[in-house]
């Protein structure tokens, strides 16, 4: 795990960040002058309502977009200036996606859509195995290694997804609504895994969500209203 | 290849849908394959041998005949190495579909001007020691099941003997090889002077089909082909001399031109293959903008991205190039389907390789489009998508 910088020991700064989306001529305005610091090893919950943007700022921090205005720093890296080819590689190195509908590539079994983001690393094949293997562990789900996602439950995709997100140690995981797919009990499952995965192994996770009960599970809530960042949930 | 396992599955996605294209491509080279050795065939025999070859011939037309005493003069012409004749047979064996060339040659000149039909030593003596002997390409023997010793009887369409029939009998005495591949060993050949003594007096004695010259210095063939058709200006049987290849080739133009048949025949198959592997590749690339997007996010660099999809569709154009040449060669290697019209039916291994390369274009052509939608993909827009 990469050491958190001298930032104030913030692993995730979010500086002034303005993102404008065009749509025709309008201007959407999503985030306007948005600050956010996560320290290494937090569990962070993101709410808000629908369309506030929550997804438009996972992904900024996730390098998948670039602010309008403002800066993005993580791990002491600027990220929001990074070229396009060095952003594919920073995200490759640094950071695990987890998405609401899971995102497993369908002609894949479990074990090749855990393997995929290592394809992008130097490792060799018996290494790569055995990354996915202790991956899939991690997840409980190594008897299905074989299986193709549509053989798999949406709870047992979801942990497939995650088992990918973790596979190359990112310095930070990122998941967007994770249980909002799933009911109930394969939700907790998942929720309990993130947990683990933060408590025991020391992971930073900033998690998008809808869900009260899910956010309970986090270290902090911060809620997205109006393009900014509270710690209180507006009335 | 660590990726060439995720390559493989795209192509599986959808199951119906390659193999349907994948067979299209495949029925395409395989047209590609037997063209080209029709286009072989009929063009394709000369292109070797024979630099060093003229064909002289009546101005007027090919069945006109030619004085048999042009030898003589033709070999004083300065450039003229050796010079010797033929004269069409039109016979026939059994059955008019049993095609094949017979021509009456003098057998030493003759086998000294086209060292590309092998005759072993005894055979060749044989063959000046019989009178009514005949030696017989590797090909038609095999065909026939002819033995040395046999007597073939072959009914002319042209030439009667002193009794009025056209029927002839010649003893098989020996068998030629190609020394090439594409050297045709369909033909017979038989004495010219045996020829010339019976056939019926009054038709054509001496006279002669057409003459074969060899020049001494094949750079300057054309020059050779001039002084010959001067020598024999305003006479009663003006010559046209050409190159053996442009002789064979304007027999060949009978048909018409056969390259360019040929090349509009695969140019409309082929513009149908590109559209129909190209629509293939682009929609199974706008199925899955949302996975392109994951393999973005996970990290995948826009290049790695183009280079997937062209991967995808080089694979699949491949794949159908190989195994529809493969075929090809496989269905032409049984030889002749005419039997006997296109001695020198096969798909050249040139061709094969042209053709692997024709694939590997079709590839990179059809998924050129997809491949940079692709890697235009904004991974932010790709993933709301799904
Ligand atoms: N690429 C885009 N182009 C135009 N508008 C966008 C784009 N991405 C998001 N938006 C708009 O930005 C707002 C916030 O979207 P999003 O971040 O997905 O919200 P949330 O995840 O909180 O539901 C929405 O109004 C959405 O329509
Ligand atoms: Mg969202």
């Amino acid at each position: 795990m990469s050491e958190p910088s001298g930032n104030g020991g913030a692993l995730v700064i979010v500086d002034g960040v303005e993102k404008v989306f065009h749509r025709g001529s309008e201007d959407i305005e999503v985030l306007k002058d948005l600050h956010l610091k996560v320290p290494a090893g937090e569990f962070l919950a993101l709410m808000g309502p629908s369309g506030s943007g929550k997804s438009t700022l996972l992904n900024l921090i996730g390098g998948l977009d670039r602010p309008t205005r403002g800066t993005v720093s993580i791990a002491g890296e600027r990220v929001d200036e990074l070229s396009d080819r060095r952003l594919a590689a920073w995200r490759a190195r640094h950071i695990g996606f987890v998405f609401q509908l899971y995102n497993l590539l369908p002609v894949l079994t479990a074990e090749r859509n855990v393997e995929l983001p290592l394809l992008l690393t130097h490792l060799s094949k018996a290494e790569r195995r055995q990354h996915v293997a202790a991956a899939l562990e991690m997840v409980g789900l190594s008897q299905r290694a074989h299986h193709y996602p549509r053989q798999l439950s949406g709870g047992e995709q979801q942990r497939v997804g995650i088992a990918r997100g973790i596979v190359t140690d990112p310095t930070l995981l990122l998941c967007d609504e994770p249980t909002g797919d799933l009911d109930r009990k394969a939700g907790d499952e998942v929720l309990n895994l993130l947990q683990a995965l933060n408590r025991e192994h020391g992971k930073t996770i900033i998690m998008v969500t809808h869900d009260p009960h899910a956010s309970a599970r986090a270290s902090r809530t911060v809620y997205l209203n109006k393009g900014q960042l509270t710690n209180e949930q507006m009335a | 290849m660590k990726f060439a396992y995720l390559i493989w599955s795209n192509l599986r996605r959808k199951k119906t849908r390659t193999v349907l294209t994948l067979l299209s491509i495949v029925v395409a080279f395989i047209l590609f394959g037997f063209l080209s050795a029709i286009k072989q065939a009929l063009t394709g025999g000369v292109v070797l041998e024979g630099a060093n070859r003229l064909i002289v011939r009546h101005k007027v037309s090919i069945i006109q005949l030619l004085p048999q005493s042009y030898q003589q003069r033709m070999q004083r012409i300065a450039g003229v190495a050796a010079a010797t004749h033929q004269t069409w047979f039109g016979g026939i064996y059994q059955d008019p579909k049993n095609f094949f060339m017979q021509t009456p040659v003098v057998p030493e000149e003759f086998l000294d001007m086209h060292p590309e039909f092998v005759v072993p030593a005894d055979q060749r003596k044989a063959w000046l020691e019989t009178r009514t002997g005949a030696i017989v390409g590797r090909k038609t023997a095999e065909r026939f099941n002819w033995k040395i010793g046999d007597k073939v009887p072959i009914k002319s369409t042209i030439w009667s003997q002193k009794d009025g029939s056209f029927l002839w009998t010649f003893d098989v005495v020996g068998f030629y090889d190609g020394r090439d591949k594409n050297t045709d060993t369909t033909a017979l050949f038989f004495r010219y002077d045996y020829f010339d003594e019976a056939r019926r007096p009054g038709w054509g004695k001496g006279q002669v089909g057409w003459y074969t010259i060899r020049v001494t210095d094949p750079s300057r063939a054309a020059e050779v082909a001039k002084l010959v058709d001067a020598e024999f200006e305003n006479s009663s049987a003006e010559t046209k001399t050409e190159p053996e290849g442009a002789f064979v080739q304007s027999w060949a133009n009978q048909i018409g031109d056969i390259a360019l048949i040929t090349a509009s025949i695969l140019g409309a198959v082929f513009f149908t293959i590109l559209l129909v592997t190209g629509n293939t590749i682009s929609q199974s690339v706008r199925e899955r903008t949302g996975e392109l997007g994951v393999l973005k996010a996970i990290g995948f660099t826009n290049a790695q991205v183009l280079g997937l999809v062209l991967a995808e569709s080089c694979l699949l154009a491949l794949l159908g190039g190989i195994v529809g040449l493969g075929l090809a060669w496989f269905l032409t290697s049984r030889g002749d389907p005419t039997g006997g019209l296109l001695p020198l039916f096969f798909f050249p291994v040139h061709d094969v390789l042209i053709g692997v390369g024709l694939s590997l274009v079709l590839g990179l052509v059809t998924g050129l489009f997809p491949a940079l939608q692709a890697m235009r993909l904004r991974v932010a827009e790709a993933l709301r998508r799904i």
